[in-house]
């Protein structure tokens, strides 16, 4: 027997390792560092956050894969490894203040947040069944910490418990699929299980890694621990997880079944199409219901979820590609809009209420405006981002002839404007509530909103480039 | 020749509403906001006269003053503005009726003049886009971008007893329902047109010579039809009108003013520009079902006009009415049967003509409520009478315009209208037979219900007396109200008298388009 030494490309996985590192610098920052320097920590984080998105870019058009194809570096990594960095550098500029208020300014905080960016980063490189499932429990873990990081908040805890039951429950489903589908091919490499032959394991390991997926993206009927998470979750975490875990499980959920199960995938595409529409449906229909904000972002981030199925039934090139201009595009519009959830809040209190939002447009009229125009790019209004992403979306599912999909999203999208525009009635239309101050906005939350605006109104009226960037950098 | 002239026209009023965002705040604020978004709005108006007017050639069939960019490349979406005998008058008019909206406002719009005034413009952008693109992707991104400022306009500034919310969120679904059909039907036709080694496109000019679907009637028909809900919402068509008398009751006197003067026009205008020289087979197949809605449309809209006791909800049912002719034109003109070009050319040129004078007439009548609210505040026709003698400047100028909205020769109105009839009994002449019935309602609406209840009878001293203690007080037509008609009652005389100042420019169009389709 001859062990070989697997080919170490540290080049490939750098962005992962640098946010690694930094996670474990954070970490031991915590150990050195005053209640009052914490803060430092944070900016520590910025700085290991960017430099891995420097390191990323690096990889534009490496192509290559390493660590006997266990990791992959194509463009398609490249994008979301680039937009699950954008949102975690907008989550934690939000953080800075957000976590004094809430008396929950730690080094953990900030290393939980990294720990979790290296799994998503993993996640989207990970070219192997079993670096996937390490991945997804890397990212999935320190969520459930954060989840549960306000520990006198019993909502807080419940949010974690929740998500962490749930989370374990869908874990065994995907490492349960796995073992199917290495039964079947022999291999947990996602190129090598491409080149084997269909069998009825493999269908039902593919169903189960389906279900695995489902749970993470919150796809109907898998959705269920959404609504109290989000609501229980530090505000921040909550748009944390809306945005980069769906970024990340969205990016291995394409690969896993556009590179090692295309012919499967053909089968499972009328149950894809079928959920699609029932996670569409419900999220929107929920979320027409909720008067808890939080809670109607996360019945709307369900809905985003549908809408992005769509784009993963349509399969192709345009599928793709359309599905990382909107999830880049979802990842900048809903940061915004929790963003300015976050900019409200007076110290631990927050303004969870839509009726909370009455006669801002007049004490914060900046704030409205935007706040206004990430809903609208939520609802899927030209020219913000969110159009363009739809406009993609729906334009792949006609292409490849799912075109009644596509009136189903579509339909869909006009019913979530009624809720969309429920907060912004409420500032422009209504009377200031009793009880709120004058909103004061911590300087870093302006700067992550401007940086969240200008990036939807960018993609909203300058599309092509990004979209160029989307287009065809799935390696197989 | 101005360069880029066409994209100042759009992106002025966006400059304008940032700079009105900006101007500091303090005591004089609001005025030096009301002044400048007044002064400002002039320019696109100087803009769009001196290109029409000077440099625009009535003769010329192709578009002029076009520009044209590659914007979404991998899609081959295009920024393509340029217009043509269609655009050019609606483009005028909205730049007109802007003005006119922002210069009344400047006084009667007391609260949060910051936010109407921006609104305003940022609607203008969106108006003057709808007319210029040329693209079909840009034409739904200005259609669009319109929709959110005329919600704002209804929803904040909207009459409080007639439920403004409600009404614009009716407006707002309503009108997005049609368009989000509309966008799937324009990926459609993009995708059709596409093939192995060529993208498609979303270009109007090419998609009417290239005309998608060609060959699969079930599929041209599908996009048709999602198309047509989206304008026929717009214009609005019977059974699709019912959001436009809550729209046009709540909103402030400019808004409704625009969105009769100009937004109705949109959902004509997309017939002409869109629904007739892309899809002229799927048209003429069904022409007879869209000229019984243009009918219902006609003789519904003028009986369920009058029977309204509100005069603001009497005008908005007018318009349905009104608005009828004018697809009643479109339909004429693209009828299957022995009619020459001459016969479908001057249908088509009362249809596009009715469309200018609808924006100048109930543009005025809007005008002439609004001013008769701020005084009674009250719209019930019954408690009015009398005012002609009490209010002879207001009498005279509400005669003309309802005078024009009527018909009555030697008034704008007479000369559209006559047009259309005098199309479409040459192609449909049961139903143009059955249509004529809505002229005479629509004499007796405006002769009975407004003229005999507002002007003529006596005038009660006693009751506006008493009202005067709750704030009513009648007095006649102050300087600023005048000055903001005038132009208005010029151009009803005007095209009244002497229709070939526009009329030219429209038949080189209607000709133009119409011998595309017509063997």
């Amino acid at each position: 027997m001859s062990l070989s030494v697997p080919d170490l490309n540290l080049r490939i996985i750098a962005p992962v390792l640098i946010v690694a590192i930094s996670a474990l610098v954070v970490l031991l920052g915590e150990l050195v560092t005053s209640s009052a320097q914490k803060r430092g920590l944070g900016y520590a984080s910025l700085v290991g956050l960017l430099a891995a998105g420097g390191a990323a870019m690096g990889l534009w058009d490496a192509h290559a894969v390493a660590f006997r194809e266990m990791v992959r570096a194509d463009n398609f990594g490249v994008f979301l490894t680039l937009t699950i960095l954008a949102g975690a550098v907008l989550c934690i500029l939000l953080s800075f203040d957000f976590t004094r208020a809430h008396r929950i300014e730690t080094g953990e905080y900030y290393a939980l947040i990294l720990f979790s960016v290296t799994g998503m980063l993993l996640m989207v490189t990970a070219a192997d069944l079993i670096i996937i499932f390490l991945a997804l429990e890397l990212l999935s873990l320190p969520l459930y910490i954060l989840a549960a990081f306000k520990r006198e908040d019993e909502r807080s805890l419940e949010a974690g418990l929740k998500y962490f039951l749930l989370g374990a429950f869908s874990s065994a489903f995907f490492l349960y699929g796995i073992a199917l589908v290495y039964g079947a091919t022999g291999t947990t490499n996602l190129a090598r299980i491409a080149a084997s032959a269909p069998s009825e394991m493999l269908l039902i390991g593919a169903g189960l890694l389906l279900v695995g997926f489902a749970f993470k993206v919150a796809l109907v009927p898998f959705h269920w621990w959404t609504p109290d998470v989000y609501e229980g979750a530090p505000t921040t975490i909550t748009a944390f997880m809306s945005v980069a875990v769906k970024a990340a499980a969205f990016g291995a959920f394409l690969r896993a079944f556009l590179v090692a199960l295309p012919a499967l995938a053909m089968d499972w595409r009328v149950v894809l199409a079928i959920i699609a529409v029932l996670t569409m449906t419900l999220g929107n229909v929920a979320a027409l219901l909720q008067a808890n904000i939080k809670r109607m972002l996360a019945y709307s981030s369900i809905a985003h979820a549908g809408y992005i199925l769509i784009a993963l039934v349509a399969m192709g090139g345009a599928g793709v590609s359309a599905a990382l201009f909107y999830l880049l595009a979802y990842t900048l519009t809903n940061l915004g809009a929790f963003g300015a959830v976050i900019a409200l809040g007076e110290g631990e209190r927050e303004r969870l209420n839509v009726s909370d939002y009455g006669g801002l447009a007049r004490m914060q009229p900046l704030l409205a405006a935007m706040l206004t125009v990430f809903m609208l790019s939520l609802a899927g209004f030209p020219p913000f981002a969110g159009f363009v992403g739809k406009f993609l979306i729906f334009g792949a599912a006609v292409q490849n002839g799912w075109a009644w999909l596509a009136v189903v999203g579509v339909l869909n999208s006009l019913v979530s404007v009624y809720f969309y525009l429920r907060p912004v009635v409420a500032m422009y239309m209504s009377e200031p509530v009793e009880g709120w101050g004058a909103p004061r906005v911590a300087p870093l939350v302006a700067l992550a909103l401007v940086l969240a605006l200008i990036g939807v109104i960018a993609l909203g009226v300058f599309p092509a480039p990004a979209i160029a960037l989307a287009a065809g950098g799935l390696g197989r | 020749m101005v360069p880029f002239a066409l994209s100042l026209l759009v992106l002025l009023p966006l400059v304008g509403a940032a700079i009105v965002l900006l101007i500091p705040k303090g005591q004089k604020s609001d005025s030096l906001i009301k002044w400048f978004a007044v002064v400002w709005s002039v320019i696109p108006l100087l803009l769009a006269s001196y290109l029409w007017f000077v440099l625009f050639d009535p003769n010329a069939s192709k578009m002029q003053f076009e520009e044209a960019y590659l914007w979404i490349s991998s899609i081959n979406v295009r920024y393509h503005v340029g217009v043509d005998g269609l655009s050019m008058p609606l483009v005028w008019l909205t730049t007109l009726l802007t003005v006119l909206g922002l210069f009344y406002s400047s006084y009667v719009i007391h609260e949060r003049a910051r936010e109407f005034f921006f609104m305003f413009l940022l609607l203008e952008t969106g108006m003057i886009g709808v007319f210029v693109s040329l693209d079909f992707f840009l034409f739904y991104v200005f259609w669009e971008l319109g929709l959110v400022p005329m919600y704002f306009l209804i929803a904040i500034w909207g009459h409080a007893e007639d439920r403004p919310q409600y009404s614009a969120i009716k407006f707002f679904l309503y009108t997005l329902v049609g368009s989000v059909l509309m966008l799937l039907a324009i990926i459609a036709m993009y995708i059709n047109t596409s093939t192995a080694t060529t993208p498609g496109t979303f270009d109007l000019i090419e998609l009417a010579t290239k005309r998608p679907f060609a060959n699969d009637f079930v599929f041209a028909s599908l996009a048709f039809w999602g198309i047509f809900l989206a304008f026929a919402i717009k214009v609005p068509l019977f059974p699709f009108h019912t959001w436009l008398p809550d729209a046009h009751t709540a909103a402030p006197t400019a808004g409704s003013v625009i969105l009769a003067g100009i937004l109705l026009k949109l959902g004509t205008y997309g017939f002409v520009r869109v629904l007739v020289p892309i899809f002229p087979q799927v048209f003429q197949a069904n022409v007879l079902p869209i000229a019984i809605l243009a009918t219902i449309s006609i003789v519904y809209g003028a009986l369920v006009a009058m029977a309204q006791t509100d005069f603001k909800r009497l005008i908005a049912y007018s318009s349905v009415n009104h608005m009828g002719y004018v697809i009643l034109g479109v339909a004429a003109a693209v009828a299957i049967g022995g009619a020459n070009l001459t016969d479908r050319a001057i249908a088509l040129n009362g249809a596009m003509l009715q469309m200018f004078n609808h924006g100048v007439i109930t543009g005025a009548l809007f005008f002439i409520v609004g001013i008769l609210y701020e005084r009674a505040h009250t719209r019930d026709l019954k408690s009015f009478g009398g005012l002609g003698a009490k209010t002879p400047v207001y009498g005279a100028i509400l005669l003309t315009a309802s005078f024009a909205s009527l018909g009555l020769p030697g008034l704008a109105g007479f000369i559209s209208e006559f047009m259309v009839f005098r199309g479409a009994f040459a192609t449909l002449p049961l139903i143009a037979t059955i249509c004529v019935l809505g002229i005479v309602f629509g004499a007796a609406m405006m002769l009975w219900k407004v003229i005999q209840n507002v002007l003529l009878g006596v005038f009660d001293e006693k009751r506006w007396a008493e009202q005067e203690k709750h704030g009513v007080k009648l007095y006649d037509m102050t300087r600023f109200e005048v000055i903001t008609l005038a132009p208005l009652l010029f151009l009803m005389v005007l095209i009244g008298v002497y229709p070939s100042v526009i009329l030219n420019t429209l038949n080189t169009i209607s000709v133009a388009i119409l011998g595309q389709i017509v063997k």
